[in-house]
């Protein structure tokens, strides 16, 4: 391992911290479509966590799974803009606080 | 003959059920002459089998058919025919049957004529089913029916609320005696199992001796159903009541048959009660007191019905005196000629009643002795009966309870003198009754005499009320023989001396009125002890605080149901958390969202607290 030497705390400090913003995004953000983006942006802190670990132990499982991260982050997007197609076309609106009919 | 004698409470039975059914087709000729012929009919099969028996005198006992059989236990439908059935039988269908061919005028007018003979009928019925029955079971069963016809025609006239009340307290009140009775008879199957009344005394012959236990247990429960069904202390207080009823029931049922139905019983199984001296103690002192009490409550009261009522209970304590002292024959010959002249006495008032609009206040009437002289010559006799004035009927029935009851070991003075004053009591009241009601001047025109259906059962009892002291009742198979020594002349002379004094007092308080007691009447002491016989030694008055009020109250208080009232609470805690927490299903996604990161950030926290500790 030559060139950038990025010491692992560091990845993952960033890659916690892109977590967190996510997270923050999901539980703000009214917009459905923000809120699958800050969904994606969690995939991916994930994702760097599995890539960062992999590179550190020199084992190829952590690309392994950031393929396999990739693959589900685009059925999900898939799915979730299916959603947001049919959540536009029942409630007229993209605010997820409209969509509240399953409440207790 | 004798066979036949499951005819007699049939026909009744049948023509009450005719008129239930068939009343709106028939005319009230049909009704009355369905009603009075019916127990006419049934007097005359009891007659023609009597004198069969009287020629062979022999107990007679049939078995229709079997009613139930559980097991070791089986109760049929069997009759059983001596000298005492017979009797009962004569008085029931005899003088039943004069009361209804009263009635059929005394109700003429009546809306409810048919329902009226058909609850009479199936009263006629059930009685006779009582007094025949072969086992205790069938007995009861004809004590209930009587029961239910008493609450029936206590409540006849139902649209005014006083009487449905009447008519509940009678048969409530006679209802706790009835629940002593239904658990002496199970004492009684389960220690002698049988419920056959020959065969159990049998049986208990052999298995109790005298003054055991179990027939002293057995014989006060019976004896409470007696007190219940003959209004004696502490269970009297339904008979005055009972008076709301129309006239003739009160003579057929509150007077000459379904109030001795206690008095039957206790003689029908004197052979228990043999086995038990201190029941038949109480059943002595229990009549007596009644009788006395009756007799001061009697004196003091205004209403004809009622005066009559409460001396009915001092009678029937004379029957229950004269059974409590052994005097069996004498108790019951008292309840045939009671029978006989408390029913003409009955129907008298009924007479009066019916001419007088409705008016039972005898102060208000007055002066009669003229305007209706066949009723006042039936009241004359009747009370003469009744105050057991010499050659009357009544005067040889109380005569040997008295002398009876005197002739008893040890304490059979105080008994006898006990049962004295109460037939100066007897006198006053009974007299005072008549000088008031047919003498003096008069206070209400009546508008008519009666007529002969009413004429007729009144001529018929008073010819009863004279001559029935010489009858000779045929029981003498039946009970045990007594001893047949005379007490002193005196003793005699005594019994018959003091009616005499009774009517005199009478005679000079309310006919000449010589006799001046109304300073001691009016004088504070006086007046209250009046008023406290008045109100019948105020019985009702302690029962209302003893028991009715504690009732209403509990009622009151378990009519909110408080035990459904905590399971209550569980549901609503229940429902309280429950909106509670269904408040956090919003429905809200980010809101979930927030909730599961607080959540994981608590368990991350606590994860964290205790792993330094594991590690």
């Amino acid at each position: 391992m030559d060139g950038l030497n990025i010491p692992l705390n560091h990845i993952l400090l960033l890659s916690s911290l892109l977590f967190c913003i996510g997270m923050l995004g999901l539980m703000i953000r009214r917009n459905i479509i923000f809120i699958l983006m800050s969904l994606e942006v969690m995939l991916n802190a994930a994702a760097l966590a599995f890539v960062a670990a992999g590179a550190y132990w020199g084992q190829p499982d952590g690309q392994v799974v950031f393929l396999l991260i990739l693959s589900v982050a685009a059925a999900e997007v898939a799915v979730g803009l299916g959603l947001v197609l049919q959540v536009q076309r029942r409630f007229k609106s993209l605010d997820m606080d409209s969509a509240n009919r399953m409440r207790g | 003959m004798r066979e036949i004698i499951w005819l007699v409470p049939l026909i009744p039975l049948l023509s009450s059920l005719a008129l239930m059914l068939g009343s709106a087709s028939f005319s009230r000729w049909i009704i009355g002459g369905l009603g009075a012929g019916s127990v006419g009919l049934a007097a005359l099969l009891t007659l023609l089998s009597g004198i069969d028996f009287l020629a062979q005198p022999q107990p007679y006992q049939t078995t229709l058919w079997t009613w139930m059989q559980v097991a070791n236990f089986s109760a049929s439908i069997s009759f059983y025919f001596d000298g005492l059935t017979l009797v009962m039988m004569s008085v029931i269908t005899g003088v039943g049957f004069l009361i209804h061919l009263f009635s059929t005028e005394f109700m003429q007018e009546d809306a409810s004529y048919a329902r009226y003979f058909a609850y009479l009928n199936m009263f006629v019925a059930a009685m006779l089913i009582l007094v025949m029955a072969d086992n205790l079971l069938l007995l009861y069963l004809g004590w209930e029916g009587v029961g239910v016809c008493s609450y029936l025609l206590v409540g006849f006239w139902y649209q005014n609320s006083a009487n449905g009340q009447a008519a509940r307290k009678a048969f409530v009140v006679t209802r706790i005696g009835d629940t002593a009775m239904a658990l002496g008879l199970f004492l009684l199957f389960t220690s002698l199992g049988t419920l056959d009344i020959q065969q159990m005394v049998v049986e208990a012959n052999n298995l109790w001796l005298v003054g055991d236990m179990l027939p002293v247990v057995a014989c006060l429960l019976l004896l409470g159903g007696a007190v219940g069904k003959s209004a004696q202390l502490p269970l009297h207080t339904w008979l005055p009541d009972a008076m709301a009823g129309p006239t003739p029931v009160s003579a057929l049922i509150h007077a000459a048959t379904m109030v001795t139905a206690g008095v039957y019983l206790i003689a029908r199984t004197h052979g228990l009660f043999l086995l038990a001296p201190s029941a038949m103690m109480v059943v002595a002192v229990l009549g007596i007191v009644t009788s006395l009490m009756a007799a001061f409550t009697a004196l003091m009261q205004s209403d004809i019905k009622r005066i009559l009522a409460y001396s009915t209970i001092s009678q029937i304590g004379y029957m229950f005196l004269a059974l409590g002292v052994g005097a069996w024959t004498a108790g019951i010959f008292h309840l045939m000629t009671h029978a006989f002249f408390k029913a003409l006495l009955f129907l008298g008032s009924g007479a009066i009643i019916h001419c007088l609009h409705h008016e039972h206040n005898i102060f208000k009437m007055g002066g009669l002795r003229s305007k209706m002289p066949v009723t006042f010559w039936s009241f004359m006799i009747g009370s003469a009966a009744l105050a057991a004035l010499p050659f009357t009927a009544g005067f040889f029935s109380k005569d040997q309870i008295l002398l009876q009851a005197y002739q008893l070991p040890e304490y059979g003075i105080w008994l006898w003198l006990a049962g004295l004053l109460g037939a100066l009591l007897t006198a006053i009241y009974s007299f005072r009754l008549v000088f008031v009601v047919f003498y003096g001047k008069a206070n209400t025109q009546p508008d008519k005499e009666v007529g002969w259906r009413m004429a007729m059962p009144l001529s018929a009892l008073c010819l009863l009320a004279l001559i029935g002291g010489y009858f000779i009742i045929p029981v003498q198979d039946v009970f045990p023989a007594l001893s047949e020594e005379h007490p002193a002349h005196w003793v005699e002379y005594i019994s018959i001396s003091v009616p005499l004094i009774g009517v005199a007092v009478a005679y000079l308080l309310f006919y000449s009125k010589r006799l001046n007691i109304n300073p001691l009447v009016q004088s504070a002491v006086g007046s209250k002890l009046g008023e406290f016989w008045r109100i019948g030694w105020a019985v009702d008055r302690l029962y209302d605080g003893l028991f009715v009020r504690p009732y209403y109250a509990v009622s009151a208080l378990l009519k909110s149901e408080p035990v459904d009232g905590f399971y209550g609470l569980v549901v609503s805690v229940n429902q309280c958390f429950n909106r509670w927490l269904s408040q956090s299903q919003n429905g809200q996604m980010r809101w979930y969202l927030v909730s599961m990161v607080a959540g994981l950030i608590l368990l991350l926290t606590l994860a964290l607290q205790i792993s330094p500790e594991a590690s």
